[in-house]
């Protein structure tokens, strides 16, 4: 039965759509696969019972020679994701038991269109950390391990759990969500494909939010169509959402053209940071060739505000993240814990129900957004913000698609960084920049470092042209012929 | 730039974040080594730059003023750790 979670999304759709094979089949294959895996502790809440249901019933509309686009077809949920009747915490002890009553949009999308639910996957507590070492419920294992170590490493984050569980083939794809990096970073440190949509593409409704001007789903999947396939039904305009944008959403898949002639395509020179490994400088220079051979246009672009992206982003998404967590107050939902008075219960509440990093940046937050310091952080990191997203209008002038790094390195080990805050957030020195310009990026895995581990190049393009991203992302991918893939050391 | 203790504790009060006197001294430390690092966007000159709330230039869309939802008074205190009678119980507020 293995042979089942060998196939790519697409595959299996195609399979399930001739009859070949049935969602039953493939759900119980995934569904061992996942109890199988526990040693990665990619998933939070196994929902097997759920997931053989949805997957009779997909088996039904099939048979019928009805169903949508991904009938049948198993996912993991970060649990971010508000999933209606399903425990949903965000990872942290403040949502202690928290089970929705309603489903959010994307989500309910994926429902729509035929997904089976596995379950929900970890990730950093409220999305905060690049490492899922912040979770609630412990850190996520990179499937993958360097060669000839048997140290555990990070799977990235913070959607790790969604990253490890596509790598370890205990999901098909996974839904994650991206606010510096939480996409990409993860889907470089495990060999898979992640994709940052413009932001306003897919609604936030129902996604426990970080920071809302910022925050943005997308799927985690194994290869570039799989990932045109998840994004065309996670995206799309939702009233309940006033940054959900009213246009049409693109089937993307036809999108996977292969054809990049003539394409131009711009490399940041402010991307070659100091100090960065030279087999990451090298597989860029590969991108460049790669896009080079297949006909397109290699033009060096500037982006003068790179280095201030990260310093800007600490600032803007603390004070969101610290209004946005006002409301864990142990009065609506999740844990309570009593005090002499209500602020008393408040303030306990909170301190027993948030970890380190979150207290980090809610304090962070709370104090840029202060009196007396508003203008000197807030509006200041605001107005740098605006003059990245010029940076990068100038830059599409000339080009139409950016080539960078994903990530400064490969995977880390688990506990290398959790010491040092910062040196954890400069994990995100290539993919911020994307956030606060809203635009859509792109990680897809290219090599293997030095030591075996997967590496990723990422891809950056225009405001709502992800056919465009996901064109180029298809071409990088066939010329890497990334097919390299992690011992099964967890199997149980 | 840096953040003292007595800065920690006053932002930990906005925040309805309890916090130990053990744990003040390395917050302090922690916040200031960000804040110090983040002083670098100082270097740039933002004069006559706007601010950036948000990076789509649309207003917020309107619609019409009227009822959408609601009666779901069981779903909204569900999952209240204390609720009475389809209210949320706090604490005595008002003496």
């Amino acid at each position: 039965m293995t042979d089942l979670t060998k196939l790519t999304l697409a595959e299996a759709r195609d399979k399930l759509k001739a009859k070949e094979i049935t969602s039953s089949e493939l759900t119980g294959a995934y569904i061992k696969e996942m109890e199988g895996a526990r040693a990665l502790n990619a998933y939070v809440l196994e929902t097997a019972d759920k997931a053989a249901e949805m997957a009779k019933a997909s088996d039904a509309r099939l048979q019928k020679g009805e169903g949508g686009p991904l009938e049948g077809i198993p996912l993991g949920i970060k649990d971010l994701f508000c999933t209606e009747g399903v425990r949903t915490t965000a990872c942290s002890h403040i949502l202690d038991g928290f089970t929705p009553t309603y489903e959010s949009t994307v989500t309910s999308q994926l429902w729509r269109d035929g997904a089976v639910m596995l379950g929900k996957l970890n990730n950093d507590e409220f999305a905060m950390g690049s490492s899922n070492e912040t979770s609630y419920y412990g850190a996520v294992t990179n499937p993958w391990k360097g060669k000839g170590e048997d140290k555990a490493l990070v799977p990235g984050g913070s959607s790790g759990g969604s990253s490890a569980a596509v790598a370890a083939r205990t999901a098909l794809a996974a839904t994650a969500t991206d606010t510096g990096g939480s996409i990409r970073q993860p889907a470089a440190f495990t060999g898979t494909v992640g994709i940052k949509p413009t932001y306003g593409r897919c609604s936030r409704w129902g996604i426990v939010a970080f920071a809302s001007s910022l925050d943005q789903a997308g799927p985690i999947t194994r290869t570039v169509r799989d990932a045109a396939i998840m994004l065309k039904s996670m995206s799309g305009y939702d009233p309940k959402d006033s940054t959900s944008v009213d246009q049409p959403v693109p089937d993307f898949e036809k999108a996977l053209t292969g054809d990049i002639k003539g394409l131009k395509v711009g490399i940041p020179r402010e991307y070659r940071v100091e100090g960065m490994p030279e087999e990451i400088e090298k597989l860029w220079t590969q991108g460049i060739d790669w896009l080079k051979a297949a006909g397109a246009e290699i033009v060096d672009v500037s982006l003068p505000h790179t280095k201030y992206a990260l310093p800007a982003y600490y600032i803007v998404a603390p004070a969101e993240a610290s209004s946005n967590l006002a409301r864990y107050d142990g009065v609506r939902y999740g844990l309570r814990v009593e005090g002499k008075d209500i602020t008393d219960m408040y303030e306990k509440t909170r301190a027993a129900g948030f970890g380190a990093e979150v207290k980090r940046r809610v304090l962070i937050g709370t104090y840029v957004l202060s009196a007396g310091y508003y203008d000197a952080y807030y509006i200041k990191a605001q107005k740098i913000r605006t003059l990245i997203a010029q940076d990068f209008k100038q830059a599409y002038e000339k080009v139409d698609v950016l080539l960078t790094p994903t990530a400064p390195s490969d995977a880390f080990g688990i506990g290398e960084k959790t010491d040092d805050p910062l040196s954890m957030y400069l994990n995100d020195v290539f993919t911020v920049t994307v956030n606060l310009a809203g635009l859509p990026g792109i990680s897809l895995p290219a090599g293997l470092s030095a030591r075996g581990l997967p590496l990723g190049l990422q891809l950056i393009g225009r405001a709502f042209d992800e056919e465009t991203l996901l064109r180029t992302a298809g071409v990088l991918e066939e010329a890497a012929g990334f097919n390299a893939e992690p011992d099964a050391w967890w199997r149980a | 730039m840096s953040v003292d203790q007595n800065t920690v504790r006053h932002i930990a009060r906005l925040a309805r974040i309890a916090v130990t006197d053990e744990e003040v001294a390395p917050l302090a430390k922690e916040l200031s080594s960000i804040l110090d690092w983040v002083e670098q966007l100082g270097e740039v000159n933002t004069d006559n730059v706007e601010p950036m709330a948000s990076v789509e230039n649309l207003a917020l869309p309107m619609r019409e003023d009227v009822v959408t939802d609601g009666n779901i008074q069981d779903q909204v205190t569900k999952n209240a750790p204390g609720a009475d009678d389809g209210f949320f119980a706090v604490p005595k507020v008002v003496e």
